[in-house]
């Protein structure tokens, strides 16, 4: 009964947030709606017994990819009123490839059985006595062990192709130099000046700023090599 | 589980990655150290793959036997071949940098998964490993416009075929239940129970693997990319990947759906007819030779895959006989390719080659044995590797093919001996720069090879006979 009321509970808000998400005029709120809505999701994953990909999806959707998707939206000057704008234009046609996708679904899913075997034909059934976490794990890194590694090398190559493509090595490029972060003093950097009462930095002398380093950083770094790139 | 299988790719990874660590916190320059340990984890892999055993492991998702073994060792050599000849190559075009030597190796591991693939999800997993780095080398030369143009071309295109394959065998899941290659042999031993959805999977299969192999009518992609990738590269995606793909493509037909002869053999017989016939027109009016090279790579492409129609294990036979010589032909022409350099900078032109026979006669003479050899004049290996295949396409019936395929090759040889005689009777042109020594010696162990093979065919024609025996049984 609870069950039954949560899930219709989550099932709204769920429905009413994706509305919102292609709805909202200000492109932060509709990520914001997004992220609600995966919340809902996820509540909806943990009503059905799927704990493991409830967690994933807080996890990887929103901790991940929808923060992603807020930094894109505030970083990047996208004018999201000319993108909407063809909206007026094609909704026609947009509503009829809709309304027939969806016609499609309805027949297919109308027609849809399930033979009586299927359900033992599966390659990986669900195993009874041990959390879905547990199994998950049980086909991901036993089973499939392989085919697990192998799609980790190929994020690797991926990492590598995007880094030997894209850095360069400028001579304007400032790299971190731990060595001489860890060497500073606070004597170096920081001035202790006691000021009066209402009265700024400005005021009572002004900030000395910290002695200038002996080399300009430019120079510096057009000799430390860079990273191993030697080129 | 029985994971010691795998312990060629394992290995070979391991190296791949050390190598990265070693290359990333060396400060100096450090890619000759890294190309030495990747020819180092290849010659260790190929030796583990010749003394590994044969079985299945991973729960049947991977396959070591001879065919795979087989295949391996060619590709390892023919990354082992390119990566040599890329080591002065990228110094003297200033593109030397040691994730090159690392990417080529990630590349072969995946292709050596292919090789090995008894599951539709491991080849496809080894594909996407493979073509994942082969995106980034073919756009290494990244200030090169051509280069990183290849790149795109190649990445959107091939993108678009690995979605077809996927689609195939989402198909070819959903309609038998299984993604595994031995029960789906199994499941279609009675091809009557074969339901449409699942020959069109098949379908969509073979496009996607036809695509890898560069055959007509999926071989857009070839010209420009050959082209416009650097010339080591383009050595590494005319030798391995192809070996790999067609293995992929042998291991699929040969198999699951080897009972389903009926069904996919006229596509096949379609797809090898046009691009034998693509590879000897096309070519000749090229002027650029890793233009020229691309083509004559199609046609190639075309006469192994009648070894796939025939559709019997002599034909595989034929198949891999062929892969072994055009791997060695292949990687010495482009050696040549490689070595016409006029003050440090590389030239590609036909007519660029004049006169080489006085400048350079060596390098002239190999030539000339490797455009004999891809033309498939006798004694050359080029002429035996075509005698196994139309043998076996006689021998299955394939009259058509035979035909198509003789005709072609006469067509085909007048653009490989217009290059002999720009080299031997034109005037001179400029001198080339002084070869390095690991080109010259790729270039001669390479052109032995192909010159010699009539001496000694039987080792390779009874380890082909051995590892087709798996396939078509």
């Amino acid at each position: 009964m609870i069950t039954a009321i949560l899930f219709y509970i989550f099932t709204a808000i769920l429905l009413v947030s994706a509305a919102m998400v292609v709805s909202a005029r200000n492109p932060v709120h509709s990520v914001l709606f997004l992220i609600l809505a995966f919340f809902n999701a996820a509540a909806l994953f943990l009503i059905a017994g799927a704990e493991f990909l409830a967690m994933i999806l807080v996890i990887v959707y929103v901790g991940a990819v929808a923060v992603l998707f807020l930094f894109v939206v505030m970083m990047l000057d996208v004018d999201f009123a000319q993108l909407r704008g063809g909206f007026q234009r094609y909704w026609l046609v947009g509503a009829t490839v809709g309304l027939v996708l969806f016609a499609e679904l309805a027949i297919v899913l109308g027609g849809w059985k399930l033979a009586p075997n299927a359900i033992h034909l599966r390659m990986s059934p669900v195993p009874t006595g041990v959390s879905n976490t547990e199994a998950l794990g049980r086909i991901l890194y036993t089973d499939y062990v392989f085919l697990f590694q192998t799609a980790g090398l190929i994020l690797l190559v991926a990492m590598i192709g995007a880094i030997v493509l894209t850095l360069r090595d400028r001579k304007t490029s400032r790299h971190q130099n731990i060595e001489k972060q860890n060497a500073r003093t606070v004597v170096e950097t920081l001035e202790m000046m006691s000021l009066t009462l209402g009265a700024g930095t400005t005021e009572s002398g002004g900030y000395l700023r910290p002695k200038l380093p002996e080399v300009a950083p430019v120079e510096e770094h057009a000799d430390a090599g860079g990273h191993g790139h030697g080129h | 589980m029985n994971w010691t299988l795998a312990l060629p790719e394992i290995v070979l990874a391991c190296i791949g990655m050390a190598t990265l660590i070693f290359g990333v916190l060396r400060k100096q320059d450090s890619t000759l150290l890294c190309t030495m340990f990747t020819i180092g984890g290849f010659v260790i892999a190929g030796f583990l793959v010749y003394t590994g055993n044969y079985g299945f492991g991973f729960h049947g998702q991977f396959v070591a036997d001879p065919f795979s073994a087989f295949n391996q060792v060619l590709i390892l050599s023919g990354a082992a071949l390119s990566t040599i000849l890329a080591l002065d190559w990228n110094r003297t075009q200033g593109i030397a940098r040691f994730e090159f030597p690392v990417l080529m190796l990630f590349s072969t591991v995946g292709m050596m998964i292919m090789a090995s693939a008894s599951n539709l999800m491991t080849l496809y997993l080894g594909l996407e490993l493979q073509s994942l780095a082969l995106y980034v080398l073919a756009s290494f030369a990244r200030d090169d416009l051509r280069s990183s143009e290849a790149g795109l071309k190649y990445f959107v295109l091939s993108g678009l075929a690995s979605g077809l394959l996927l689609y195939g065998m989402s198909l070819v899941y959903g309609f038998s239940g299984t993604m595994d290659l031995a029960s789906l042999h199994e499941l279609l031993v009675q091809p009557t129970s074969a339901s449409p959805g699942l020959v069109v999977g098949i379908v969509f299969v073979l496009v996607g693997l036809a695509f890898k192999v560069s055959a007509v009518p999926f071989h857009m992609w070839t010209p420009d990319v050959y082209e416009g990738a650097p010339t080591p590269v383009t050595v590494f995606f005319a030798t391995a990947p192809k070996v790999a793909a067609m293995a992929l493509l042998l291991r699929v037909m040969g198999t699951s759906f080897a009972s389903l002869v009926g069904a996919w053999q006229l596509l096949v017989i379609i797809v090898s007819i046009c691009s034998m016939l693509l590879g000897a027109v096309a070519a000749i009016g090229q002027t650029n030779i890793k233009r020229l090279m691309a083509y004559s790579s199609i046609g190639h492409m075309g006469y192994a895959l009648i070894g796939l129609a025939v559709g019997t294990s002599s034909g595989v036979r034929g198949v891999l006989i062929y892969m072994v010589i055009y791997v060695f032909m292949t990687a010495g022409t482009f050696g040549c390719i490689l070595a016409m350099q006029r003050k440090g900078k590389a030239v590609e032109k036909i007519s660029d080659l004049a006169g080489l026979a006085s400048n350079d006669p060596m390098l002239a003479m190999v030539l000339t044995v490797f455009m004999f050899s891809l033309a498939g004049i006798p004694p050359m290996s080029g002429f035996f590797a075509k005698l196994y295949i139309f043998l076996a396409a006689v021998q299955g019936g394939l009259w058509t093919l035979a035909v198509v395929g003789v005709l072609t090759s006469v067509i085909g040889a007048f653009y490989y001996i217009r290059i002999i005689k720009v080299m031997y009777f034109d005037a001179p042109a400029e001198r080339f720069d002084a070869r390095p020594a690991s080109l010259s010696f790729v270039v001669a162990a390479t052109g032995l090879f192909t010159g010699f093979f009539f001496l000694f065919p039987a080792p390779f024609v009874s380890a082909a006979q051995a590892a087709a025996a798996v396939l078509f049984r």
